[in-house]
């Protein structure tokens, strides 16, 4: 399948301020991808870089095969039929719904103009509030105007700017389901960008997680939580605990729990300190288990409970456990591990695979 | 779990706000080209001082000067302490106190900045004067020589009229600063033992010291820019002198010297107000509410309405009466021809003036806006310091480069064997309007910079991916959301080019008489009358922009 958008080893930054460094990404027609990472790692700029807004130190970017972005060469915004939805969704206030989103649609006639602003109104559900302006409208309807609008020329690509970050909690999940469908239904290719995780497995089916101006690792949902690939993304996705040990075979760890084998090998020498990544999955409460620990917190979630244990050593995990069990804060359990992802990290950068290299992973 | 923080927009302008990065663009040449204009005639000004000393300026530095560096030291001092203590107390009045009509004089007091100060001036000679109707009165009443009654045409005199009609720039910036002030900033001090005076002593007074020391020195700028007044006195000031070297002596050389002590004049309030600002932008971050105001019972609070009344007849009421009645008397004599002619002039001048200043302020605002380094920012300001320099010294350096100019083009065309008369531009409507165009590039920036700033970057950038070109953003985003904005702009400037004095006087082309130099003209006969017509046309003018003011303070409270 041919490449819709291809981002090669880009750098963008002004005056020895790099704010993305070797980023690639590539899409093809149909995907719906995430860029996910926490506020200032850089993912803003490479969407505004994508859409033209940003200039570009070196690399290239290419839509549909075409170099639109490289040192020196950038073609302006309105050339690149991109759709851009904003964070804050820059309706036009002086213009009214229909207006707004027919504004993409100056080649059209009046006819077809009005057909395709009210079949999208249609598809949104605000039939009827074509007239109003958009300071006539709530936040969740204004939303859903802007990504409408961005819609409404048939773009190639969606760009969708941290679109739900300025809603409530409740109406931003309704929503991001709500557009992937609508995205979905429409075949459209779109990448989010969000510093939000949940919002991120919703949107995309690829999810590229950035940290510091890098593309750390570009991946399903599943992988990154199971098995991200640096210490960062463990810790950036999802809840977890490092538990110290020793490396005494390939597939083999040494901690206070034991023994751990699993069902990957790593190419350290033997003795290598290592942390193991235990997600609260990982670790169960076993009555009858030897090894002892005691709960120092508890946070009850409806169907299960998640539990801060303590080892004799001080070390602290999470367990998550169905809520049916039920222990109280300073009780003694016993700990048993049940790992399906094999995850260390070593304690200090081993050099000659300082860098894990994403492609080998899942 | 990560916080759900909306992004920090990823342009940070000060991140790259280096002089200015790779290579100058439209931007960077537009915003010079508009700093050059304020540039060309202040250097030309200063140059004076290398050619030889002329005889001219050595006859008025033996005979005058001294005498124009003493009256305008006296006039900045007065005028300074008298809106200082009249606007603040006037602002404390209106904005934390109580007493009855406080809602009305709170925005009538602004009315007198309708009132150019060259109109002011001759009413209240007019009304004053030993000749005038209330001296007359007197005479009658008590017999001449049974009581004392102050020379109109003094110092004092000068300083009450510039008082009068200056004193709003201060009530209006130190109003809005006590009405900013939060309430438990006040409360705070009053908890840790300060009284209504200890509070306004120690606590709002020094808060709003940045805006009333910033209101002061506009009054201060337009005390030195002013010429109507002065000349209508008889004052002699840096102004007057300009405007005799010029036309008495015809010496542009001399005229440009002293628009250059005039200029050192302004540099030192300039300074002045920088030094005594520095860093102290105070504002309350935590708006609190409006504490409560002190009420004035009974005959305190009845008394304070009297005073205000009295003194808002003094400042506005009184001279505009007298201005119709004056307008009223001559109206069948005087609204004829001519003076539709002038009002033509007065309408054409401005009309030009507010459509190319407010083009050039927009220009200005969208330099600023896409290019965020430090050449752009301080060819910006400098484009926008035109307003620093009086008319009358504006004029000069105007005149002086514009001969230059002048005889290049002469030389040149003459060299093709096209002879010219060698006056091009000078006394060209061009040249005047260009000194307008530099003299309130500040004005339309206001508006027009404010109008930009509430436009959110997103808004133009949406339209592009939506497939806008730059010039449909342009007729189709900004300009729409701009249009307030520049209206308010191009309604500014023209008001103010109406009433501009100096420089029309020196730099009019012949036969473009505007209302402005008619009340010159006849003011500098005695003729109230015949100045009324056009004056209250002026006011009526300068009506317009404080109405505007005046709905926007009072939705803003």
């Amino acid at each position: 399948m041919d490449l819709l958008l291809e981002v090669n080893d880009l750098h963008c930054g002004y005056n020895n301020h790099v704010v993305v460094e070797g980023m690639n990404l590539h899409i093809a027609p149909g995907n719906l991808v995430s860029l996910l990472g926490p506020s200032g790692c850089g993912k803003t700029t490479v969407l505004r870089a994508i859409a033209g807004f940003e200039p570009v130190t070196s690399g290239e970017i290419r839509l549909n095969g075409r170099i639109v972005s490289s040192p020196g060469v950038r073609v302006p915004p309105e050339k690149r039929n991109l759709g851009m939805v904003f964070q804050d969704y820059a309706l036009f206030p002086h213009l009214t719904v229909s207006e707004n989103m027919a504004f993409g649609l100056r080649h059209h006639t009046a006819g077809s103009k009005q057909r395709i602003v009210d079949s999208l109104l249609e598809l949104i559900g605000m039939e009827g509030y074509g007239k109003r302006y958009p300071a006539e409208l709530s936040g969740g309807q204004q939303q859903r105007i802007a990504v409408a609008r961005a819609l409404a020329p048939e773009p190639a690509l969606l760009l969708l700017d941290e679109p739900f970050s300025n809603l409530d909690v409740e109406l931003r999940e309704r929503l991001a389901v709500d557009v992937r469908d609508m995205l979905r239904s429409r075949n459209a290719t779109a990448i989010f960008v969000t510093h939000d995780q949940h919002e991120a497995f919703v949107m995309g089916d690829k999810i590229g997680v950035m940290n510091d101006r890098r593309m750390l690792q570009w991946d399903t949902a599943f992988n990154l939580y199971h098995e991200p690939a640096d210490r960062f993304i463990a810790d950036f996705i999802g809840k977890g605990s490092f538990m110290r040990g020793e490396l005494v075979s390939a597939e083999t760890v040494n901690t206070a729990l034991g023994r751990i084998s699993g069902n990957r090998a790593y190419p350290w020498p033997d003795g290598t300190p290592v942390d193991i990544l235990l997600r609260p999955d990982d670790v169960l409460i076993v009555e009858e288990s030897p090894r002892r620990g005691r709960v120092t917190d508890r946070a009850f979630l409806g169907a299960d409970t998640l539990y801060t244990l303590r080892l004799e050593d001080g070390v602290e995990l999470l367990s998550l456990m169905p809520s049916r069990y039920d222990y109280a804060i300073g009780c003694e359990v016993g700990i048993e591990l049940d790992i399906d992802h094999f995850i260390l990290f070593p304690l200090e950068p081993i050099v000659e695979t300082a860098e894990a290299d994403p492609t080998s992973w899942g | 779990m990560h916080d759900i923080i909306p992004e920090a927009p990823a342009l940070n302008p000060d991140k790259r706000a280096g002089l200015f990065s790779g290579q100058l663009n439209k931007w960077h040449y537009a915003s010079g080209a508009l700093a050059l204009l304020v540039a060309v005639p202040l250097l030309v000004v200063f140059s004076g001082w290398l050619q030889p000393s002329t005889e001219v300026w050595s006859h008025l530095a033996e005979t005058l000067l001294s005498q124009l560096f003493i009256n305008t030291t006296k006039l900045l001092i007065g005028v300074g302490l008298g809106v200082t203590l009249l606007g603040v107390s006037l602002a404390w009045l209106t904005t934390r106190c109580d007493f009855p009509g406080r809602r009305l004089f709170d925005w009538m007091l602004m009315l007198p900045l309708a009132i150019p100060a060259y109109v002011m001036a001759f009413v209240a000679i007019g009304l004053l004067d030993f000749s005038g109707p209330v001296q007359t009165a007197l005479r009658d009443w008590l017999g001449a020589g049974n009581f004392w009654f102050p020379q109109i045409r003094s110092t004092g005199g000068v300083i009450f009229v510039l008082v009068l009609v200056l004193y709003p720039y201060v009530y209006m910036l130190a109003r809005t600063a006590f009405l900013t002030q939060g309430r438990s900033t006040l409360e705070a001090a009053q908890t840790l033992g300060y009284g209504p005076l200890g509070v306004f002593w120690h606590v709002a007074l020094p808060m709003a010291r940045p805006a009333i020391v910033a209101g002061t020195s506009l009054a201060l700028m337009e005390t030195l820019a002013d010429f109507g007044t002065v000349a209508t006195f008889n004052y002699d000031t840096f102004t007057t002198a300009i405007y005799k070297a010029w036309f008495g002596f015809f010496s542009l050389q001399a005229a440009s010297q002293l628009a250059s002590l005039l200029l050192l004049f302004v540099f030192l309030s300039l300074m002045t107000e920088r030094f005594t600002r520095k860093r102290s932008y105070y504002h309350d971050t935590m708006r609190s509410g409006q504490p409560p105001r002190f009420r004035f019972r009974y005959w305190r609070g009845w008394g304070i309405t009297a005073l205000l009344g009295l003194f808002f007849s003094l400042a506005f009421l009184l001279p505009f009466v007298q201005l119709c009645l004056w307008a009223f008397e001559a109206v069948s004599k005087e609204l004829d021809a001519r003076y539709l002619g002038l009002l033509f002039h007065t309408l054409v001048l401005g009309l030009l003036a507010a459509l190319v200043t407010t083009a050039g302020a927009l220009v200005i605002g969208f330099a600023r806006r896409y290019q965020r380094d430090r050449l752009t920012s301080i060819t910006a300001t400098t484009a926008t310091l035109g307003y620093a320099l009086p008319g009358s010294v504006l004029a000069v350096g105007m005149m002086i480069a514009v001969t230059q100019v002048d005889s290049f083009i002469h030389a040149l065309l003459a060299s093709l064997g096209n002879p010219t008369t060698g006056q091009i531009l000078s006394g060209s409507v061009f040249a005047l309007v260009l000194a307008y165009v530099i003299r309130f590039m500040a004005v339309a920036h206001g508006p027009v910079e404010t109008g930009l700033s509430r436009i959110k970057h997103s808004l133009p950038e949406a339209a592009r991916t939506l497939g806008a070109t730059p010039r449909r953003v342009l007729t189709k985003i900004y300009l729409p959301l701009l249009r307030p904005g520049l209206l308010t702009a191009m309604l500014l400037v023209l008001v103010d080019t109406m009433k501009e004095m100096p420089a029309t006087l020196l730099m009019r082309p012949f036969g473009w008489d505007t209302l402005a130099v008619r009340i010159y003209e006849m003011t500098s006969e005695g003729e109230w009358e015949r100045a009324a017509l056009p004056a209250i046309t002026l006011v009526a003018a300068g009506l317009l922009p404080v109405i505007l003011l005046v709905r926007k303070t009072l939705q803003d409270h």
